[in-house]
């Protein structure tokens, strides 16, 4: 049941995305939810579109699985769509259904923005489908480190998140687990009333919390166990290597940038 | 209550970059009232047959007659809470599934499911503790309070409580001492014997397969290696040790022997009673 779930999961491959920092992948995706907003007309949006398409091809993931993972946000940027559609009241009035009235720079808008938001969740779920968790967290830890110098806790924000990641999947199959031991026992999450079906998923929640609960509490015993004592002189299993293709990426970047801002109206 | 199973075929995550065949052409039958052991190495598909027994897992290929009612790939299924009540299924490590303030609360849990009365649910449950060994006093607890092995039998306790036809245990002793183990056990084992419950038991303990399976299905990478009754499996050593298992103990005790003795004994025997038995029989007959 849980296992649909893509968004947010890591598809292990060899490409040139793959490959790259975690740190000049993270920069990038900020630079590009920056530019995204460059674009405003119908040149620049193709740019835009074909250079997301571009790095998909690189990424060598399946277009499928894209779809895929994009369905459960569909629903989403449709319903962007829709808003803009129908309460933007600009350019020529194209129709009139009810009290709705609908009009040209109403579609335009529409298609734009919901382009935007497609745009945006393509690249950063591209991120997460070619870069391991722990790698994200590990750049994250990278970048924000100047941070430390003003008490910002970055090693332990960090290490708090990849402990999160790392039991997203475990959670979800002891959730797949625990679900299927009380449908053994007659319990029934798909169907009734509403009241009915929150109270049932008590019986899921409890264990859920309770072995949550359990297996947290063994990890921070085999952390000190350990001699685990936080970020100060610890030393790092996976170094981050900075290659001349991750510089690439980001003049790429800048340059779509450039080209942007040239062709916007 | 019979259950068959043809050519059923599993894949977790179908569909996505994770899609995983777990089994593939699995037939076999389950009599009615008879004792069914799956053995196999870990991974071979085990707990993945049974989630099909009673339709947590709907085969993406193939059919399963589970007593009258059939279920075919590709059809949706609804009104499946007969099929559940039926057949009970004890899960790897049940007692995960624990939530209810008390102990009897819980055991209840599946007979309310399936609208069984409050007074009859109550003394289903005080059965239930009987006979999985713990004391009536459990009741009252909480379920968390307890220990491990306590907390196992109060989740075996609530499958017998739903009074199955079907009893479907996965490794239900695993973590158990010896003594438990045992009793638990024997338990199932007359359970299906006075009752004529049917008993499908998935175990890493051959012992356990040869002393009360009236058949074994032995599973390897997904499919049905072999099925026969406990003599015809653990007398060819080769197959089991092919797939990464073994012969129970009494059986290499008793082809050591008749390695040393230079001649077979006249049965194979499964359980260390039997040995016994054919020795002592041998002794007196060659004085
Ligand atoms: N929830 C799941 N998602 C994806 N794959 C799974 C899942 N559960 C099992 N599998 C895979 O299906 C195959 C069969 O697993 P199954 O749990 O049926 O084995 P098993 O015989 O019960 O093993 P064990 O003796 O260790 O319990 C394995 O390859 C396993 O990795
Ligand atoms: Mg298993």
């Amino acid at each position: 049941m849980m296992e649909k779930i893509i968004l947010g999961r890591y598809l292990p491959a060899d490409s040139v995305i793959h490959r790259m920092d975690p740190r000049a992948k993270l920069m990038f995706i900020f630079g590009f939810v920056l530019i995204v907003f460059l674009a405003n007309n119908v040149a620049t949006y193709a740019l835009l579109g074909a250079f997301t398409l571009f790095v998909v091809f690189l990424s060598k993931v399946k277009p499928q699985f894209l779809i895929a993972g994009l369905k459960p946000v569909i629903i989403l940027i449709l319903f962007t769509f829709f808003l803009h559609v129908f309460f933007t009241k600009e350019g020529e009035l194209l129709a009139e259904i009810g009290f709705f009235t609908i009009y040209k720079g109403g579609v335009i808008k529409g298609i734009f923005i919901s382009l935007r938001f497609f745009l945006l969740i393509l690249v950063t779920s591209l991120l997460t489908l070619t870069t391991p968790p722990i790698s994200v967290t590990d750049g994250i830890e990278a970048l924000f480190g100047p941070l430390k110098k003003i008490k910002v806790p970055v090693h332990e924000l960090a290490l708090m998140m990849s402990i999160s990641l790392r039991f997203i999947p475990t959670l979800l199959d002891e959730t797949d687990k625990i679900m299927k031991a009380q449908m053994a026992r007659g319990a029934d999450f798909a169907s009734g009333p509403i009241l009915e079906r929150v109270k049932a998923v008590i019986p899921l929640l409890i264990p859920l919390f309770v072995s949550a609960f359990k297996r947290a509490e063994e990890l921070a015993v085999a952390m000190e166990a350990r001699g685990y004592k936080g970020g100060e002189g610890r030393t790092k299993y996976r170094i981050l290597a900075w290659k001349s293709r991750d510089t690439v990426s980001l003049v790429l970047l800048a340059v779509l940038a450039a080209a942007l801002l040239v062709l916007r109206s | 209550m019979d259950i068959k199973l043809r050519e059923v075929e599993y894949r977790y995550a179908a569909g996505t970059p994770f899609e995983r065949l777990a089994i593939t052409d699995v037939s076999f039958h389950i009599p009615s009232g008879e004792y069914v052991a799956i053995i196999g190495h870990t991974g071979s598909g085990k707990s993945t047959v049974l989630q099909h027994l009673n339709v947590l897992l709907k085969p993406l290929k193939g059919e399963i007659e589970i007593g009258r009612r059939t279920i075919v790939a590709g059809r949706k299924e609804k009104n499946l809470k007969d099929v559940r009540r039926r057949v009970g299924i004890v899960f790897q490590f049940p007692e995960h599934q624990l939530f209810e303030e008390t102990v009897e609360k819980d055991i209840c849990f599946g007979p309310f499911n399936f609208g069984v009365p409050m007074e009859q649910a109550k003394k289903r449950a005080r059965e239930a503790v009987q006979l999985v060994g713990l004391p009536e006093s459990v009741l009252e607890r909480s379920p968390f309070e307890l220990s491990g092995g306590q907390m196992r039998r109060v989740a075996i306790a609530g499958v017998l409580a739903m009074k199955p036809d079907v009893l479907v245990l996965d490794e239900p002793t695993a973590g158990l001492d010896p003594r438990g183990r045992h009793d638990m056990m024997e338990m199932f084992s007359s359970l299906q014997k006075k009752n004529g419950l049917t008993c499908v038991l998935v175990t890493h303990s051959m012992e356990d397969a040869a002393r009360y399976a009236d058949r074994i299905v032995m599973m390897h990478k997904g499919r049905v290696y072999k099925t026969g009754t406990p003599h015809d499996i653990f007398r060819d050593r080769d197959s089991l040790t092919a797939i990464g298992l073994d012969v129970p103990e009494t059986v290499r005790f008793q082809r050591l022997m008749e390695a040393q003795l230079g001649r077979p004994l006249s049965r194979l025997c499964l359980t260390p009673e039997e040995l016994a038995e054919e020795l002592s029989r041998m002794r007196r007959e060659s004085l």
